[in-house]
């Protein structure tokens, strides 16, 4: 089953990726490349099968850590908004949301 | 006492010779920062800083003077631009090889590079002191480690050492690079489906990806999760034991790092087995090979390689045992699955907001979203992220993503059952030695194929090694993959280090370095 054009505008949506028309067309020759190799994953019969998200938990079992609800970090906000693209009084620009 | 000029010393004759007094940080880090400079054509380099690094060399000499220097205190070495490193103290930006972070400065080191380096400042952690190792650069990479070239770095390409005109392999070309051309001694890396083992195969050094789950995460920019570990990469097994050593073990900041006492790398790895003798040090090893990993398309150079390597493990008292991964081949759309699914879910983040490029002018928020990602990812991202959307919506999850998953857990199961017949498995790291820069450059399926022997142990989460195994066809390195089972590390590196005792072929330098 190969994707449509249709499928790549609606998938670059999902990602909130732009792609312009000659990105678009190219990019589904090559995810149609790609799921043609895919395809034999659906053959193979996993019934019974427990999906293995994360690797140690094939050897162990892996328990989820929650560290004590404790403040552990110091106030950092200055050198953690150093890179950001547009900051104002500690706060985070964006463009406006709400008219 | 070693007599080689200090660019040609790997990290164990540095260490050795800052121990004996035979010269100080300063004058190794100083050396090799000229060396850096001088072959900047290499295109391995994305950032130095000369300032920074001499700071830590004085402070490295300082503590080997005051008697509290580790076994690295003053060796240097560079990471790979994906581990986060602390502008204020490195004077170093992390780009992960995109334009989307172009100019980051980290507010914070990665656990292993402040490990490698000079220690964890607060929190909880025991390894407060830190190896005192010296940060010399932020060497180029894949962006966000995805590529298998290196061309996908949106700073530019790196040259293959031992052939100006070829790749260095992916993703940590630059690593493999800059140690291969003795710029530095060591480098980290990291391995998701093949990125530490696959460029130190394609440039002739040694590199090991740990069990998941040994090295912490922490500040490694993310790509697949489940998937991501980091390595050393360096000119012997001895240099990447002693380094992996200093920056493995448990760490409260990643919620999957594994929970087990600091592991003595080196120490493993000399220890002797159970009969073995001088001559024999693998005696009784049993070196399993999957059949799946010598099919007919692998090429003859290779093979060759790979086999005279087999042979002089056999020479060291190891036996060849026939195994089988009949799932081998699968492992390529299990891996492209997973690892764009993750990759999608984690790059969510680059959205113009916190961080990294934001797109000129936008009109609304979705189009600020949605132009930042357009302009500041390149064309290999945007196909995973397109991939790992895809299969993770509404319709398409159970088919693609957990059926994926169901396949990994197999894939782990038929290693399970190898295991019971050997101790480690050994192959090629790839069908073919490193190929021309730009051969590659459109087809991407093509580059996913030839991760074909690499994905199978990153499924897994199993210990993968490469190691120099000879050339092949145009004088280029082959490298031969161990695999071991879970944090078997020890076992991977006294089997490389064996080999590397009784061969030479890891200390080949390319012609004009």
């Amino acid at each position: 089953m190969a994707l449509t054009p249709d499928d790549v505008s609606r998938i670059a949506h999902l990602a909130r990726l732009q792609l312009s028309a000659p990105e678009q067309a190219k990019m589904l020759v090559q995810l149609n490349g790609f799921f043609s190799i895919v395809e034999q994953m659906g053959a193979v019969d996993t019934s019974g099968v427990e999906p293995l998200y994360t690797p140690l938990s094939a050897v162990q079992t892996v328990e989820l850590r929650l560290r004590e609800d404790v403040v552990t970090e110091t106030d950092q906000r200055e050198r953690n908004q150093a890179s950001a693209p547009a900051v104002e009084a500690g706060l985070f620009l964006v463009p406006r949301v709400i008219e | 006492m070693s007599t080689l000029p200090i660019e040609h010393r790997g990290v164990t004759e540095l260490a050795q010779g800052l121990a004996a007094g035979e010269f100080s940080s300063v004058e190794v880090t100083t050396a090799l920062l000229a060396r850096l400079q001088q072959h900047q054509d290499l295109g391995a380099v994305l950032a130095t800083n000369a300032e920074a690094s001499l700071a830590q060399a004085r402070a490295a000499d300082q503590r080997r003077a005051n008697g509290t220097a580790t076994v690295l205190t003053g060796v240097p070495l560079a990471h790979k631009d994906i581990f986060a490193t602390d502008f204020s103290t490195s004077g170093m930006a992390t780009t992960a090889g995109s334009k989307m972070l172009a100019g980051y400065r980290s507010p914070f080191d990665a656990t292993v590079v402040a490990r490698l380096g000079h220690g964890e400042g607060h929190g909880e952690n025991t390894n407060a002191q830190g190896a005192g190792m010296v940060t010399l650069a932020k060497l180029n990479c894949d962006e966000f480690a995805m590529g298998s070239a290196n061309e996908n770095s949106a700073f530019g390409a790196v040259k293959n050492p031992w052939d100006l005109a070829r790749v260095p392999g992916g993703s940590s070309g630059g690593s493999a690079a800059a140690v291969a051309a003795r710029l530095i001694p060591a480098a980290t890396g990291t391995d998701t489906g093949g990125s530490i083992r696959q460029p130190a195969s394609f440039c002739g050094v040694t590199g090991i990806k740990p069990t998941y789950g040994v090295c912490s995460r922490y500040g490694m920019v993310a790509f697949a999760s489940s998937l991501d570990q980091a390595g050393p990469m360096a000119r012997s097994a001895a240099d990447c034991a002693l380094l992996l050593t200093a920056m493995s073990g448990f760490d409260v900041r990643d919620a999957t790092s594994a929970e087990r006492p600091a592991q003595d790398f080196h120490a493993q790895m000399l220890t002797v087995r159970a009969g073995a003798s001088a001559a024999r040090p693998l005696q009784g090893l049993r070196v399993g090979l999957p059949k799946e990993f010598f099919p007919a398309a692998l090429s003859n150079d290779v093979h060759g390689a790979v086999h005279a390597a087999l042979a002089e493990l056999e020479n060291l008292g190891a036996c060849l045992v026939d195994v089988s991964l009949p799932r081998t081949e699968l492992c390529i759309p299990v891996y492209y699955i997973i690892a764009p699914a993750e990759a999608s879910s984690n790059l969510g983040r680059f959205d113009g907001v916190k961080f990294g490029h934001r797109s000129a002018a936008p009109v609304d928020l979705l189009d600020m979203y949605k132009r930042t990602r357009a302009e500041g990812f390149g064309p290999e991202v945007k196909r995973r992220i397109m991939i790992g959307t895809y299969v993770l919506s509404h319709g398409y999850y159970d088919a693609y993503y957990v059926q994926a998953q169901k396949l990994r857990r197999m894939i782990a199961d038929d290693f399970r059952a190898c295991f019971a017949h050997c101790d480690v498995i050994a192959g090629p790291v790839a069908p073919t030695v490193a190929w021309a820069l730009g051969e590659q450059a459109d087809d991407p399926l093509r580059v996913y194929l030839a991760d074909i022997f690499t994905l199978p142990a990153s499924l897994a989460g199993l210990p993968g090694m490469s190691l120099p195994a000879g050339f092949g066809n145009g004088g280029m390195p082959v490298g031969l993959q161990l695999i071991g089972n879970y944090f078997q590390e020890g076992t991977l590196l006294h089997t490389a280090h064996a080999l590397q005792q009784a061969s030479d072929w890891h200390r080949a330098v390319p012609r004009g370095f």
